[in-house]
């Protein structure tokens, strides 16, 4: 459920990046875009890890796959904007497809399962030679404008889709889809047996969860105007969405948005000044948000972080 | 190539991989973790004998013993400090916090030892029998990585230790009903877990070239013998690692090297799906 | 004579080696309250779990209102309206209670939008006697309490026939009377009734016929009073030697 201020908030946070590139250097743009981009996976995420509980890796698996067919769409001609309702498209179906299979796992071994498909998919693409050009990766024409425009056009295209997802999640969150989500993830049992068809319930959740990252993935491509499979289906970036949601909060409508602009920000000053341990440090904010913060930021409460740092036994389990 | 040289391969590969995947099986069969530390753990393992070989000339055997016990304390001091406190945590919480503790020690390896792939070079030679040839190292490998799991089967079997390891993951509260301290033997099965993982990696080191970007890699066949062979089990790890040798060495004769890893990965799906216990199945550590 | 609404046709279900249910054949009436009895692991909750498509039958098959709903899942059991209570309670334990009841109304009862949901929610925990709650999460409830959330709950999903598994247990007897009525008000509103109790007081209390099952199978049946002397249940119940004691007392 979300708020007015929270919708307040959210709208002011649309303003402040989309007009970046009118106070701010391409940096800063560039990570505006990044930022947009992490929040409409980290949104999607939402849906399947937040809203239903089930915790899925395969976020990356639809990245790629939204920019590869994206990108080889637009190889053969077909307009880029077409190519990325193209990828929507084959995302969506593949995700539902393999919904109906995958979601009959639960806990870890659901999570093994999506892991597994993230490196199926990157091992397939790899050695698809004659299509994908296999480890070689693929290049994308360019758009021909300046770069300032390129930016501004790919920085509107994400925040489009960061404001289509988030509508989504405020909907959902309202609607008997998302209160159905709700009981899923409480005691799935239970939901089966107050009439939820939980089987179809968590297969809509799951196509959601991949749509927009596929269309983001393909907008991506033509953005960067070149893939390859190890860095389009990192095994990085699928952890690093789900950490997002959680460092913002779970299952909340405004969580996944803090936590991808936290991530993002975070994570381009540990590039920038440590270069070697970037890493590591990255690895410290986990360990630390687990510790301190498992509600996300959203559910601070700065008592508890006291009492933990004083060294007080009791993290929420 | 011939049939028997294909056999052959798959399972001293497999072999390996049963060694690499039985303490992943442990921490998660025990624990109900997924601990991504297991691939750095591995490499880890397979630096520390490298470089006591390369610097100081010990023999492998001889520094395996010390690697293993070291590893044991590193996984005992991780889950003792950090996971034991969210260890009834959801899935994501747990995994995301050994992956976080993975991020770490992955950069500290990679500053420390640099990216170059290492391995200790034995030069034993090759052994051929009826038409087959094997490296010697290779063999030798496969002898001490059975022998290793082997001896975890009997310590858990007839060890206090053990039996109170199984006990813990029978039923956690009848287990502290009884006196046995949980968290310590939850640290103590992840030590276990760790040891394994630093033995096996002594033994690739032997065998195989190690770097850091192999993490992932091993990671992965863990996953893949695990679901397999089924969780939780000594004889469970063994069989999905033979499986798992076996799948890789027929399908890279077949379609290339290239996709043996991909096959692997569609066969775990496929059994995920069809039979989630896997080929031996059963529950309780033995 | 009033139609049936739910018939049973040989129905069995084995976990193993164990045959939780065995050959049982029963039909219910519109509007009746019927007891199921048996000592305890009889298949009692097997058997509820098998009508609502919890597990599948290994034969047999399942009539409802006229229809085979043998292969149903359990949310399609639970929009049919042939409803059951958990007899290990399963709230949404973060939802509030009236949540949890409007749950049952939304996603069971077809009650088309959350708001009228949640009015409906309302007013089955008046019923009930939960409304000074409503607005608690059901994990801080009390073990009383989250029976009757399970009763309300069940309810919400505006049943045709309602399965009552011990959803009297731990209650003391003053409680218990109130829960008595509770469920004849419920059954004169028309819904059919199965309750499931080991509490005598309860069954006889209400029942107008009773069922007793025994290693799975159905050993008795017939009005409450002619079911408590068959000397079937009574061995089933106190075992053979009580049983035995208890005929040379009557006779001699
Ligand atoms: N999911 C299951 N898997 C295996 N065995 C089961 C399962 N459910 C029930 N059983 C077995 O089936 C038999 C019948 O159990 P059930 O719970 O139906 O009995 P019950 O009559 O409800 O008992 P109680 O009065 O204790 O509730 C028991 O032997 C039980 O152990
Ligand atoms: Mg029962």
């Amino acid at each position: 459920m979300i708020t007015r201020t929270g919708l307040i908030l959210f709208a002011i946070w649309v303003v402040i990046l989309a007009t970046t590139p009118l106070h701010a250097d391409n940096y800063i743009v560039r990570t505006a875009i990044m930022i947009s981009m992490y929040s409409v996976l980290a949104l999607s995420w939402n849906f399947i890890g937040g809203f239903t509980g089930y915790p899925s890796f395969a976020t990356v698996a639809f990245f790629g796959l939204g920019a590869y067919v994206g990108a080889i769409a637009q190889r053969n001609g077909v307009p880029m904007v077409v190519a990325w309702m193209l990828a929507t498209i084959v995302v969506g179906a593949f995700a539902a497809a393999l919904g109906s299979i995958l979601l009959r796992l639960k806990g870890h071994y659901f999570a093994i399962g999506s892991i597994a498909v993230v490196e199926v998919c990157r091992l397939v693409i790899s050695s698809w030679r004659s299509v994908t050009g296999g480890g070689d990766g693929l290049n994308i024409p360019l758009l021909r404008w300046s770069p300032d425009d390129v930016a501004i056009f790919f920085l509107m295209v994400m925040l489009v889709l960061m404001i289509i997802v988030f509508a989504l999640n405020a909907f959902v969150s309202r609607h008997r889809l998302g209160f159905g989500l709700h009981c899923i993830r409480q005691n799935e049992d239970a939901a089966d047996m107050v009439g939820i068809n939980t089987t179809l319930y968590k297969v809509i959740a799951f196509t959601l969860s991949a749509l927009f990252v596929g269309t983001a993935g393909a907008a991506y491509a033509s953005w960067v105007g070149y893939i390859d499979p190890t860095d389009s289906f990192s095994i990085l970036m699928t952890v690093k969405v789900p950490v997002m949601v959680l460092l913002g909060g779970a299952g909340t409508v405004l969580g996944p948005v803090i936590g991808a602009a936290s991530f993002v920000v975070l994570e381009e000053i540990f590039w920038s000044n440590f270069l070697d341990w970037n890493r590591a440090i990255l690895g410290m904010v986990i360990v630390f948000l687990i510790f301190f913060l498992p509600g996300g930021l959203l559910r601070v409460s700065f008592r508890k972080v006291r009492d933990r740092l004083k060294g007080r036994e009791g993290v929420a389990t | 190539m011939d049939i028997g040289q294909i056999l052959v391969n798959g399972l001293v590969l497999g072999a390996l991989y049963a060694c690499l995947a039985v303490g992943f099986s442990l921490v998660w069969g025990v624990l109900n973790v997924i601990n991504m530390l297991h691939g750095s753990f591995i490499v880890l393992g397979g630096y520390l004998t490298f470089f006591a070989w390369h610097s100081f000339g010990i023999h492998p055997l001889v520094s395996l013993p010390f690697v293993a016990l070291l590893l044991f304390g590193i996984g005992y001091l991780v889950q003792y400090l950090f996971v034991n406190k969210v260890v009834t945590a959801p899935v994501l919480t747990t995994l995301t916090l050994t992956f976080g503790l993975d991020m770490i020690l992955y950069n500290i390896m990679t500053v420390f030892f640099s990216a170059t792939p290492r391995r200790v070079t034995l030069d034993l030679g090759t052994l051929s029998f009826f038409g087959i040839t094997m490296p010697v190292d290779r063999l030798f490998g496969m002898a001490l990585a059975l022998a290793l799991t082997g001896l975890l089967y009997y310590v858990m079997r007839k060890s206090r230790i053990g039996r109170a390891i199984v006990a813990v993951r029978m039923d956690r509260a009848a287990a502290t009903l009884m006196g046995i301290r949980v968290n310590h033997i939850y640290a103590i099965t992840f030590g276990v877990g760790a040891l394994m993982a630093g033995a096996a990696g002594a033994i690739f080191a032997m065998v195989f070239p190690i770097t850091t970007n192999l993490t992932g890699m091993y990671i992965g066949k863990a996953f893949v013998v695990c679901v397999i062979g089924g969780l939780g089990s000594v004889p469970g790890a063994l069989v999905g690692g033979l499986a798992l040798g076996l799948i890789e060495s027929i399908s890279g004769h077949f379609f290339g090297p290239q996709h043996s890893l991909t096959v692997g990965f569609l066969v775990m799906l496929f059994i995920l799906l069809v039979k989630p216990t896997g080929l031996v199945g059963k529950r309780g550590y033995e | 004579m009033s139609e049936e609404i739910l018939r049973l046709e040989s129905l069995s279900k084995s976990f193993g080696g164990i045959r939780a249910v065995n050959d049982v054949s029963l039909s219910l009436k519109k509007g009746e309250i019927v007891g199921l009895i048996g000592p305890n692991g009889a298949g009692k909750t097997t058997l509820v779990n098998v009508i609502t498509g919890v597990h599948p039958a290994d034969a047999g098959t399942v009539h409802f209102m006229g229809e085979n709903v043998t292969r149903q899942r359990p949310y399609q059991a639970a929009r049919r309206g042939l409803c059951r209570t958990f007899q290990i309670v399963q709230p949404f334990p973060e939802n509030s209670v009236l949540d949890n009841v409007a749950a049952g109304a939304v996603f069971g009862g077809a009650v088309p939008s959350l708001k009228q949901a949640r009015e409906r929610a309302m007013d089955l925990l008046e019923f009930v006697g939960l409304q000074d709650v409503a607005s608690q999460p059901a994990s801080a409830l009390t073990l009383p309490n989250r029976k009757r959330l399970e009763l309300a709950k069940s309810l919400a999903m505006k049943p045709k026939v309602l399965m009552l598994d011990e959803v009297n247990a731990g209650l003391s007897s003053g409680e218990i009377d109130g829960a008595l009525d509770l469920i004849r008000r419920i059954a004169e509103q028309g819904v059919t009734i199965l309750i499931i109790e080991h509490l005598m007081k309860v069954v006889l209390g209400v029942s107008e016929r009773i069922v007793v099952l025994d290693r799975g199978a159905v050993i008795a049946e017939g009005p409450p009073m002619e079911v408590v002397k068959d000397e079937r249940v009574i061995e089933a119940y106190l075992g053979s030697k009580y049983a035995q004691r208890l005929k040379e007392k009557t006779h001699g």
